[in-house]
């Protein structure tokens, strides 16, 4: 366990996460989900658990990233609030 | 330098004349088509490995979750209609219930081979002409990770085409095409 790495990558985790839910862009949020779970699996496999990583990985930022974005094409882009 | 200059148009009869044609018969583009004609092979290729590649437990459900990322990109990229056509829903449903079928129905197998010695889901002491680790081990990974991976991968494209696929105002099917 590396220590900066960590704090790296858990900065970068509340970065996204303030980001997804503070952009008024729907697309923009799905991709920073993307990006959170990209990074979330990156800590899972610094965490030594390789196998969630790869399911974090393999769901979290493939498939469910398709499911929102084939949700979004039957919403309104743009957040209204 | 010539082949930029060629017009919007003859650039579409060209990737016509290749079979690049989207659904709504614009031409799509090719780094795009290239990409997909490799990498959906490729992640198949892939998802069987983490399937039935390794020995042991495991990787049923991440395997066929790759699989299912492999048709969500031929349907994003080739159209929901053509990725409904390589996968219908009817052979969905049979393919999603089949694989629940070989979970159950191997721990069942052991249970029914036996005369209800064993009990069920007990892979180990299923009649097979290996060492009993061995049996175990090509149970799990050859049967019950692919059922597992089958219906994983089919109920995450159906859940995929659902959302993605759009009727008409007269109510008839058609396949959405500005994804």
């Amino acid at each position: 366990m590396i220590i900066p790495l960590d704090l790296a990558l858990l900065f970068f985790l509340v970065v996204i996460g303030i980001a997804a839910l503070t952009v008024k862009d729907l697309l923009a949020a799905i991709v920073l989900l993307g990006a959170y779970s990209f990074v979330m699996a990156t800590v899972w496999v610094q965490m030594h658990s390789p196998d969630v990583g790869f399911t974090e990985a393999a769901v979290g930022a493939g498939a469910s990233t398709a499911l929102m974005i084939a949700a979004l094409s039957r919403l309104e882009r743009w957040s209204s609030d | 330098m010539s082949k930029r200059t060629v017009s919007k148009k003859g650039e579409r009869e060209a990737g016509k004349k290749e079979g690049r044609e989207g659904a709504d018969g614009e031409e799509r583009d090719v780094i795009v088509d290239t990409v997909a004609r490799v990498m959906i092979p490729l992640s198949q290729m892939f998802a069987l490995y983490v399937m039935i590649g390794t020995e042991g437990a495991g990787g049923g459900f991440q395997g066929g979750v790759i699989f299912a990322a492999s048709l969500i990109l031929l349907a994003t990229v080739f159209g929901v209609k053509k990725g409904r056509d390589v996968l219908p829903e009817g052979e969905n449903a049979i393919l999603s219930s089949l694989g629940l079928y070989i979970y159950a129905g191997v721990g069942l197998l052991c249970m029914v081979l036996l005369w209800g010695a064993a009990e069920y889901l007990n892979y180990g002491a299923f009649p097979l002409p290996v060492e009993y680790a061995l049996r175990r081990g090509y149970l799990v990974t050859y049967a019950v990770e692919v059922g597992i991976g089958i219906t994983v991968a089919t109920v995450f494209a159906s859940l995929f085409f659902d959302l993605a696929w759009r009727e008409d105002v007269l109510g008839r099917d058609e396949g959405r095409r500005d994804l």
